[in-house]
């Protein structure tokens, strides 16, 4: 090996090393939260699902739902949620202005809960969704990629999903984020 | 005001370390004798005024005085006294004491029994394990400070984190500080002889007991903390690949790289490149995983809560040490001159395969590591690193490492007979291939890495042996002979065998329990039983019972094996009162050769329970195999060599008394 060969072997640590403290050096100035995990999901299509009713009389919620209201021009908020879940219950007042919100369809899904303990939580805090899906099993939610209850999942005139929020919704988030948002894709 | 002037004798510290980093590298660069004499006096002084701090500091703790702030947030007075000694490194500022505590430990130790050192290697290592110290006092001294005060002082503290108040992670931290800070006094043996300009055998031989020292504490430290993983977080696994696990793992698969080379350039005065960079990038690699832990860059279990601002200020530590030292290794390395020449295959050429293979292997657990924020900061995505990937990465480049350990041992140096070394190994071959087919024959169905585990564990067992039989020349000598020769040996060559031995016992426990393991979740009532291979778990109760701080749901589970009792287990699920932070007390009943361990989940509220039933074979065996090498490593550090010095200082000695 020729000596100018061995020295520039000898420099490979140090210029490896540079790279690595700049990168770490890019990370620190983001000041990123680590624990928060982006939705993979945002600006794809909303999942297919199909779910029944809470009662035998109701009709369920399907992705042809959102279709349809996205057709009639409006916006969805599909919101994850279970009457043992306690965030869901605090941020309930919330969801129901919200869905007083024009150019707004707000449509629910029961989330491994029982159908009759959900109608009396219902009954009891007021019913906000046009229309609830019961997901006994999860599987729906596995395909929102949903890690608990409450997410709350808005979702454009052409079925695809823009927004995603972990846990419950606060004002700040809905003055700051959600309404903007809203007023954007109602234009 | 003890504890004032614990903060008194850290800044003192701080003052002495600017002195110490100075004068006597200052001094052994004009070969000025007094200079360099301040190295050993400076170096205790050090060590004193933080072992005063450390003992300040852990008398606030004991005494629960809850006007110093670093109390009040890490314990409280119903604690258990063992978790108010313990809690005193169970949190960022507190930890960075231990931290500089062990490295004055370290540079004390090489002023009090280096008396044989070179007087200029010497002042310049102790010198530059000041700098690293005083790096680190200035990190506390601004930014840390564990002495702050509180007030008005709180009646009581916020209690230490439930997980810390447990026997083996109290004394986890100092056992892997006394570990990877300790490589510190081996890159600072580095530094010194890249400033020096030379590195020989004489080097070698001072650096190799601090080092190995280093490396036996690390390679119990990361054992303790596997251990408690085990049996305290309730799944049954004992290594997950987070990433501070790995920031321990990373320095001891390079140290383990550092101790064999040391061996080259000792021997046979090659490989002086490598062993350098190798000291360097171990200690480097500490510093990096103190960097991930403590900036806020990676989630962990084990992550400190902190702000972006401290980790600015590690980083820039990690560039000043490890940027300094590589910087000075690419202009003085090539100057090194090489010693002995070597072929191919050789001992020293073996030597040189097993760094480059665990070289190898840690950069892929580097990788693996930082692989999801490289992705995430280029917009990839989000992804998380787990098993999968080390098994695909990790093990294909151990397992020649493995091979590669039966057969080193048995090559010579300057130029081996490999044939003649692998014949001598066929007994090995047999042992291995036999293990390989009983297993397939008790587990048929099972992973083929369970078949080559165990293989691979037999050849390293077996190759131990016929290697320590031909060197007591077992074959050519009675059996006499041989056993005089056995207690004959060098204890760094019974240390070699043992830990060698242990390794490959371990490999047996990490392929036993990765490959057999059972495990059965349900939902299981007061008086229902589950069945988990020919064991049948049945839980008899569960009740409320309460602790010292915490209260805990207790149930008792009888194990029984064709009607026959084999255990009984005592799961609990506790709650901590003070930080409401519930954890799970696995019960576990080990015979040796398998374990079976019970945990109690949550309650459904309509009298069941979740239930998590597992069976570990040879489990036992990976912390049995850590403590064997343990054991090989302390035997390897008490050889004589170490304590009596380089034969050629002892042999000028006798030549200058003789010339009187």
């Amino acid at each position: 090996m020729n000596p100018t060969s061995r020295r520039l072997l000898y420099l490979l640590p140090i210029l490896l090393f540079a790279g690595l403290a700049a990168y770490f050096l890019l990370r620190l100035g983001e000041h990123r939260d680590p624990s928060e995990i982006p939705s993979p999901l945002i600006d794809r299509p909303a999942p297919d699902f199909a779910l029944p009713g809470m009662t035998a009389a109701e009709p369920g919620l399907a992705r042809a739902d959102l279709a349809r209201a996205g057709g009639e021009g409006k916006v969805t908020i599909v919101n994850f949620f279970a009457s043992w879940c306690l965030p869901c219950r605090a941020e309930h007042p919330l969801l129901s202005q919200l869905a007083k919100h024009p150019g707004v369809a707000l449509y629910g899904i029961l989330y491994k809960d029982e159908p009759a303990a959900a109608t009396e939580w219902l009954k009891e805090l007021g019913d906000p969704y046009a229309a609830v899906g019961v997901d006994a099993q999860g599987r729906t939610g596995i395909d929102f990629g949903i890690s608990g209850v409450p997410e709350t999942f808005i979702i454009d005139r052409t079925g695809h999903i823009r927004f995603r929020q972990w846990g419950p919704l606060d004002q700040a988030t809905i003055d700051g984020k959600l309404l903007p948002l809203l007023d954007e894709l109602t234009k | 005001m003890i504890v004032e002037l614990g903060h008194y004798a850290l800044i003192l510290a701080f003052a002495v370390a600017m002195l110490q980093s100075t004068i006597p590298v200052i001094g052994a660069q004009r070969n000025n004798a007094r200079w360099m004499a301040v190295a050993k006096p400076g170096a205790i002084t050090l060590f004193l005024l933080i072992a005063f701090a450390f003992a300040s500091l852990m008398r606030a703790h004991i005494l629960s005085d809850f006007s110093v702030r670093n109390v009040v947030e890490n314990s409280h007075s119903l604690k258990p006294m063992l978790y108010k000694i313990t809690g005193l490194w169970g949190n960022h500022e507190g930890s960075l004491l231990l931290w500089v505590l062990i490295l004055a430990i370290y540079g004390a130790a090489v002023a009090l029994f280096g008396n044989r050192l070179p007087t200029r290697l010497k002042a310049r290592a102790l010198g530059v394990q000041a700098m690293v110290a005083l790096g680190f006092l200035a990190f506390m001294l601004f930014t840390s400070d564990p002495f702050e005060r509180m007030f008005p002082a709180p009646p009581d503290g916020n209690d230490l984190n439930p997980l810390l108040q447990d026997p083996g992670l109290a004394f986890h931290p100092p056992m892997l500080y006394l570990g990877y800070v300790g490589f510190s006094m081996a890159f600072s043996f580095a530094i010194a002889a890249l400033i020096e300009g030379k590195v020989d055998a004489a080097w070698a031989r001072w650096v190799r007991p601090w080092t190995l020292a280093a490396w036996i504490a690390l390679t119990a430290g990361i054992g303790l903390g596997s251990w408690w993983a085990y049996y305290e977080l309730g799944w049954g696994g004992w290594w997950y690949w987070d990433p501070v696990e790995n920031a321990s793992f990373m320095p001891w698969l390079l140290g383990t790289a550092l101790l064999h080379s040391a061996i080259v350039v000792e021997k046979r005065d090659a490989l002086k490149a490598w062993c350098i960079l190798l000291a360097i990038l171990t200690f480097g690699l500490s510093l990096i995983g103190t960097f991930l832990v403590r900036s806020g860059v990676l989630t962990s279990v084990h992550a400190f809560a902190l702000d972006p601002a401290r980790g600015i200020f590690v980083l820039a530590l990690l560039v000043l040490y490890v940027g300094g030292a590589l910087a000075l290794f690419a202009w003085r390395a090539p100057a090194l001159k090489g010693g002995g020449l070597f072929q191919p295959v050789s001992r020293e050429g073996a030597l040189l395969l097993n760094n480059l293979l665990l070289a190898t292997a840690c950069a892929t657990v580097f990788i693996g590591t930082l692989y999801p924020l490289f992705l995430d900061v280029t917009g990839g995505g989000t992804v998380s690193v787990g098993p999968p990937f080390y098994n695909a990465t990790f093990l294909p480049v151990i397992l020649p490492m493995l091979l590669l350990m039966g057969v080193g041992p048995l090559l010579a140096w300057k130029r081996a007979d490999l044939a003649g070394a692998l014949t001598r190994l066929w007994i090995a071959g047999v042992a291995a291939l036999a293990i390989a087919a009983l297993t397939w024959w008790l587990h048929q169905g099972g992973p083929i890495l369970a078949l080559v585990g165990m293989a691979a564990g037999s050849w390293v067992a077996v190759s131990v042996f016929v290697e320590l039989g031909i060197r007591i020349g077992i074959r050519r000598n009675g059996m006499a002979t041989s056993l005089r020769r056995l207690f004959q040996l060098p204890r760094s060559a019974i240390g070699m065998t043992v830990a060698h031995l242990g390794l490959a016992i371990a490999i047996f426990g990490i392929t036993g329990a990765a490959a057999w393991k059972e495990e059965h979740v349900a939902n299981l009532a007061a008086g229902q039983s589950l069945d988990l291979g020919a064991y049948e778990f049945r839980l008899d109760e569960a009740k409320r019972i309460d602790g010292v701080n915490y209260w805990a749901y207790r149930g008792r589970f009888t194990v029984s094996r064709d009607g026959e009792t084999v255990a009984t287990l005592y799961p609990e699920r506790r709650l901590y009162w003070v930080q409401h932070m519930p954890t799970t007390e696995a019960a576990i009943h080990t015979n040796g050769l398998a374990d079976l361990y019970a945990v109690l989940g949550e309650p459904d509220g309509k009298g069941g329970w979740t239930v998590r039933l597992y069976r570990e074979p040879l489990v036992a065996l990976i912390w049995g195999g850590v403590l064997v090498m343990v054991l090989g490593g302390l035997v390897s550090l008490s050889d004589r060599r170490y304590r009596v010095g380089a034969p050629a200082q002892r042999r000028a000695a006798i030549a200058a008394a003789r010339a009187a």
